[in-house]
C-alpha cells in the first residue's frame, strides 16, 4: 500500500501551525510531542502506522470549527477520528496533517422517548448510546461488534453495520440528523428530529463518507423499543450448498429472523476450542435468531426448524435458556480472538448476492489452495455480507503480502458475483486500489465531483477511498 | 414541447447529449402536467423486472416498470415493499401510471415508513444517467454495501434534478398473514399523538400510526402471522388503557386511504409537512383547514385555501412540501421548502456537478 509523499511545505509548518492552533484553543486540546502523537499513529489495522503532524481533541462544535478554519487556512490536510477501531485504515494518519478527532465529545444532549431518539456528540460510543436508554426499554439498533469501543463519529463516517442489520439497518437508516463541520469550519445542520430531507438527501450523503466531506460532532439517532425477548437456534449442516439453502428457504417462507450467522469448518472448530461452546464439527454451521414474545418466538423457532429438518441436518438445537443462547452465541462472538489466538489474520468484508454463497465460498477455498493460506469464513448469511479471515504469519517474511493478494482476489471474485468490495468496514486505504474493480472511470468521477463540492482543496481525509492516480490530478492542484 | 421516449439507458444518454434545451424527466406522469417549455423525457420505455430473488429478498427492476406490475411480481410470492409507496393520484386528481422510477425519485414512502425506513432505506442500487449523458451506477444489488460516497440515498428524493434513474435495486419484505388495526375514537390531537407515542414504544410492532382530526379517530395497525397479530393487539390494547378504549377490527382497514391521503381531495392547496412528532399537535392547531395525521406524528397532510404559505405559519417543522397548487402558488411559494444558504450553497453545487447544462433545472416535481 502507497500513500502520497508528505509535503515538505507543510512539514516545515509544524511550529507556525500548533503556535496557531494553540492562539486558537484551549492548549490542553493540541498535542504535538512527538512521543504523544504515538498513540495515533494508526487504527485496527495497524499494518499501517506513521505519526501525524499534530493532533487536535476539541470539546465543542465551535473549537473542532476554529481548528478547521485554521487548517484551511494554512492548507493543511485533515484527518477526522473518531475511536480508531476502523478495519480498513480510515483514520490512518499522514505525516503533514492534523488529526481531528472527537474523543473528548461524548455528551448526550437531549433523550425523547416521545420522538423516539436521542442526539449525541459523536465521540460517544456506540454501546454507551444504548446504555444512556436501556433502563427505560430502548435501544440504538445498529450493533458493530466493537460497539464496547467505536465511536457514532466513526459508525456514521463508515456507515457501519452489525449482526442485527437484516431486521433493522444499518446507521443510515437509524440516522435522523448531524451536526457537520464544513471544512472552511461552517457548521451545517442536516436533518433533525423530523423523517425525510427535504431537499436532497445531504445527511445521506454524508453517512458512509468516510470523513471525506466533512467533520461530524453531533448526531440525531433514532431509538427503538427492546422487543420482549430474543432466542437463538443453531443449525449444523454437512454442506454449506445446503446451509445456503437453508438461509434461503427460511427468509421465503416469510421469516425475518433478527439474525442469521453462518460458519464453516475452520471457524466452528478454532472458536469451538477457544471457547467451548459445544459446537457440532460440521461443514457449515447457521445461528438463526429470532424475536418477540415467548409464544412468536416459539412459532417462528417452529417454523424455521421445520424447514431445517427437511435438509437432512447434522444437528438442530433450539435454545430453551438464556444460558444455551449465550453458550450458542459465545462461539461467534468470539471468533476473531478465537482466530488471533491460532494466526495472524486479515479480515475481509465482501458482499455477494445470497445465492452466490456455495459457488464464492467453493472459490474461495481453490484460491487459498493456489496460495498455501488458509481461510475461516464467518458470513452475516442473511445479507451476504461476509468475513472471510485470511490466516497467515505475519512473522515470516512476504506472507502479509500473499494475504493481502488472495484478499485482493477474493474481493474482485465478491464483485464478479454481483456483489461489492464493503459490506461495512468501509474502503479507506485498504480497499482504496480495488476501487476500479467495482466502479469504472465515470462512476469515481462523479464520486470526486461530489467531494469537490465539500472540499474543493482536498484536504478532509485526502489519499483514502479514491484510488492514488484516479486523484492525484486533484490533489496536485490543491497543493498547488 | 415533444416527448422523447427512449427504449435503453444507452438511447437515454444520447437523447440527453444531443438536448438543445431542458429536458423534464418523466416517469408514469402522474405527479404533474407535461412541462411546457422543456422537452419530456419519458423513462416509459425502459422497463421491465430484470431480477427477483425472493429468497434473497431482492429485486432489481428498470425505472420505468410500472408499480403495478411490481406488486403483482411480489405480490405472487407472498413479498412486499416495506416503505408502503403513496400514489400521487387520488390527492392530486391525475391519471397515468405510477412507476418505480418516480417513485424512487420523488421517495414516496407511506404509513409504515415510520417504523420500516423511506423508499430511500429500501434502495439497494442506481444506474442513472446525468446531465452530460454519462451512464453512472451506485451500490449495487447486495443488502450492506459502503463502497465509496452514497450516490443512491442522494439520488432518491432529487425529483429528477440530478439525473435520469433508469434501474433500481431494492430490498424487500415478506408479506404478513394478518393485519389488525386497533381504533380510538374522540380524541383531540394532543392525546392522540401521545397514544400513537406510547404505542410506538412499546415492544409491540406497530407498524401503521395516524389520526384523522376531521373524525377524531386514531388508528394503529400491527401485522403478522394470526397468532402473533391477535397476541400483540391484546396487549397494545391493555398497553394503551389510560388512553382510552380501543376497538380491534381484521384486515387492510384504512390503511390505504391514510397512504393516499384519499379524504384531503378537492380544490383547497395541499401540503405535507414532516415535523418532530411531539410537535404535531400545535402544528395541526395552527393550520387553516382539513389535516391527516400519519407517522405517529411525524407527517402532517394539510389543506390550505389557495395560495397560502402554510410554512410561515407554522414556525419549528422540518420542512412542507406543497403537493397540490396552481403553478404559479408553486413558483411563487416554491414546491419544495427554502434551505439554509449553506444547505443551498452545497446542493445548488451537487446540482451543477451533475447537470452543468441546466438541463434538468425545470420546476421541480411536487410532492
Ligand atoms: C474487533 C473489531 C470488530 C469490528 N466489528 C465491526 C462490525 O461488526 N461492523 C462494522 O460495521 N464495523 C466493525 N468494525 C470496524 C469499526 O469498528 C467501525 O468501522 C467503526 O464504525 C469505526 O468507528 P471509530 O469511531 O473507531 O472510527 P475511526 O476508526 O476513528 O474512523 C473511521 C473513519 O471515520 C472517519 N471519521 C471519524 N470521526 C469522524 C467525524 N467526526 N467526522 C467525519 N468522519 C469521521 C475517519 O476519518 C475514518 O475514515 C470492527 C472493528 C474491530 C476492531
Amino acid at each position: 500500500m502507497q500513500m502520497p509523499e508528505p509535503d515538505a511545505r507543510i512539514l516545515s509548518l509544524k511550529a507556525e501551525l500548533v503556535r496557531r492552533l494553540v492562539r486558537a484553543l484551549p492548549a490542553e486540546t493540541v498535542i504535538h510531542a512527538p512521543e504523544e502523537l504515538r498513540a495515533y499513529e494508526c487504527d485496527a489495522l495497524t499494518a499501517y502506522a506513521c505519526p501525524p503532524l499534530a493532533v487536535v481533541l476539541p470539546r465543542s462544535t465551535e473549537e473542532v470549527a476554529a481548528c478547521l478554519r485554521l487548517c484551511h487556512e494554512h492548507r493543511v490536510p485533515v484527518v477526522p477520528r473518531g475511536a480508531g477501531t476502523s478495519l480498513a485504515g480510515g483514520a490512518l494518519p499522514t505525516a503533514d496533517c492534523v488529526i481531528l478527532g472527537v474523543a473528548r465529545l461524548t455528551e448526550v444532549l437531549e433523550t425523547s422517548y416521545e420522538d423516539r431518539l436521542i442526539r449525541v456528540q459523536t465521540g460517544r460510543t456506540n454501546l454507551s448510546v444504548t446504555g444512556a436508554v436501556e433502563a427505560d426499554g430502548f435501544f440504538y439498533a445498529p450493533d458493530p461488534s466493537s460497539q464496547l469501543a467505536c465511536a457514532i463519529a466513526g459508525n456514521i463516517a463508515m456507515n457501519s453495520g452489525g449482526a442485527h442489520c437484516l431486521k433493522y439497518g444499518v446507521t443510515t437508516n437509524n440516522l435522523l440528523g448531524a451536526t457537520v463541520v464544513l471544512i472552511d469550519g461552517t457548521v451545517v445542520e442536516l436533518g433533525g428530529a423530523h423523517m425525510d430531507a427535504g431537499g436532497l438527501d445531504l445527511l445521506g450523503l454524508i453517512c458512509g463518507s468516510e470523513g471525506q466531506l466533512g467533520v461530524v460532532t453531533e448526531a440525531t439517532l433514532r431509538i427503538l423499543p427492546k422487543p420482549e425477548g430474543a432466542r437463538p437456534c443453531l443449525i449444523g449442516f454437512d454442506s454449506s450448498e445446503v446451509a445456503g439453502q437453508c438461509v434461503s428457504d427460511i427468509i421465503k417462507a416469510g421469516i425475518l429472523p433478527v439474525a442469521i450467522e453462518f460458519m464453516d469448518r475452520p471457524c466452528i472448530r478454532a472458536t469451538d476450542a477457544f471457547s467451548g461452546a459445544g459446537y457440532p464439527d460440521c461443514a457449515a454451521m447457521l445461528i438463526v435468531e429470532v424475536e418477540g414474545s415467548e409464544a412468536e418466538i416459539d412459532e417462528q423457532l417452529g417454523v424455521i426448524t421445520e424447514i431445517a429438518r427437511k435438509l437432512d441436518p447434522v444437528e438442530v438445537r433450539v435454545s430453551q435458556s438464556e444460558e444455551e443462547s449465550s453458550r450458542i452465541w459465545l462461539g461467534r462472538k468470539s471468533a476473531f480472538g478465537a482466530m488471533g489466538q491460532l494466526n495472524d489474520y486479515i479480515c475481509l468484508d465482501g458482499t455477494i448476492p445470497v445465492g452466490e454463497l456455495p459457488r464464492v465460498l467453493r472459490r474461495i477455498g481453490e484460491m487459498a489452495a493456489g496460495y498455501g493460506l488458509e481461510v475461516a469464513n464467518v458470513f452475516h448469511a442473511g445479507d451476504g455480507n461476509m468475513h472471510p479471515l485470511i490466516l497467515f504469519d505475519a512473522n515470516e517474511a512476504g506472507e502479509l503480502e500473499k494475504a493481502e493478494a488472495l484478499g485482493a482476489d477474493i474481493l474482485t471474485l465478491c464483485v464478479e458475483v454481483g456483489g461489492c468490495l464493503t459490506g461495512e468496514h468501509g474502503v479507506g486505504v485498504e480497499k482504496r486500489d480495488l476501487m476500479a474493480a467495482q466502479f469504472d472511470p465515470a462512476d469515481l468521477e462523479a464520486q470526486m465531483r461530489v467531494k469537490d463540492v465539500f472540499d474543493p482543496a482536498w484536504l478532509l481525509n485526502p489519499a483514502k477511498v479514491f484510488p492514488l492516480d484516479t486523484s492525484a490530478g486533484r490533489r496536485a492542484l490543491a497543493a498547488e | 414541447m415533444g416527448e422523447l421516449t427512449p427504449g435503453s439507458a444507452a438511447e437515454l444518454a444520447d437523447a440527453i447529449r444531443s438536448a438543445t434545451g431542458p429536458l423534464a424527466i418523466r416517469g408514469g406522469g402522474t405527479r404533474a402536467p407535461a412541462a411546457e417549455h422543456a422537452t419530456t423525457l419519458s423513462i416509459r420505455g425502459i422497463r421491465g423486472i430484470t431480477l427477483y430473488e425472493p429468497g434473497a429478498l431482492t429485486m432489481v427492476a428498470r425505472a420505468g416498470t410500472p408499480m403495478a406490475e411490481i406488486e403483482a411480481a411480489l405480490a405472487a410470492e407472498g413479498q412486499r415493499l416495506a416503505f408502503e409507496p403513496w400514489d400521487a393520484r387520488t390527492v392530486l386528481g391525475r391519471g397515468g401510471e405510477p412507476t418505480i422510477g418516480g417513485c424512487v425519485a420523488t421517495n414516496a414512502s407511506g404509513p409504515r415508513r415510520v417504523v420500516a425506513g423511506a423508499c430511500r432505506d429500501a434502495v439497494l442500487g442506481l444506474r442513472f444517467v446525468d446531465g452530460e449523458g454519462t451512464i453512472l451506477k451506485n451500490g449495487g444489488r447486495v443488502m450492506k454495501n459502503v463502497t465509496g460516497l452514497d450516490l443512491v440515498r442522494l439520488l432518491c428524493g432529487s425529483r429528477g434534478t440530478l439525473g435520469a434513474i433508469t434501474e433500481v435495486g431494492l430490498k424487500l419484505l415478506p408479506g404478513v398473514a394478518a393485519t389488525a388495526t386497533l381504533t380510538a375514537e374522540g380524541l383531540p390531537a394532543v392525546a392522540a399523538v401521545g397514544a400513537m407515542s406510547a404505542a410506538l414504544a412499546t415492544p409491540f410492532e406497530v407498524t401503521g400510526a395516524a389520526h384523522d382530526p376531521q373524525s377524531g379517530r386514531t388508528h394503529l395497525r400491527i401485522e403478522g402471522s394470526a397468532a402473533s397479530v391477535a397476541y400483540r393487539a391484546e396487549r397494545l390494547t391493555r398497553a394503551l388503557s389510560s388512553h382510552g378504549a380501543l376497538s380491534v377490527s381484521e384486515g387492510e382497514g384504512p390503511w390505504p386511504r391514510i397512504r393516499d391521503a384519499a379524504d384531503l381531495t378537492g380544490d383547497a392547496d395541499l401540503w405535507r409537512i414532516s415535523v418532530r412528532p411531539s410537535r404535531a399537535a400545535d402544528t395541526v392547531a395552527r393550520l387553516p383547514g382539513r389535516a391527516l395525521i400519519d407517522w405517529g406524528g411525524g407527517l402532517i397532510w394539510a389543506e390550505a385555501p389557495p395560495g397560502t404559505d402554510l410554512r410561515a405559519a407554522c414556525p419549528g417543522i422540518g420542512h412542507a412540501t406543497l403537493v397540490r397548487a396552481a403553478a404559479d402558488t408553486h413558483s411563487r411559494l416554491g414546491t419544495l421548502h427554502p434551505e439554509p444558504d449553506a444547505i443551498a450553497a452545497l446542493s445548488g453545487g451537487i446540482r451543477d456537478k451533475f447537470d452543468p447544462a441546466g438541463l434538468f433545472r425545470a420546476r421541480p416535481v411536487p410532492a
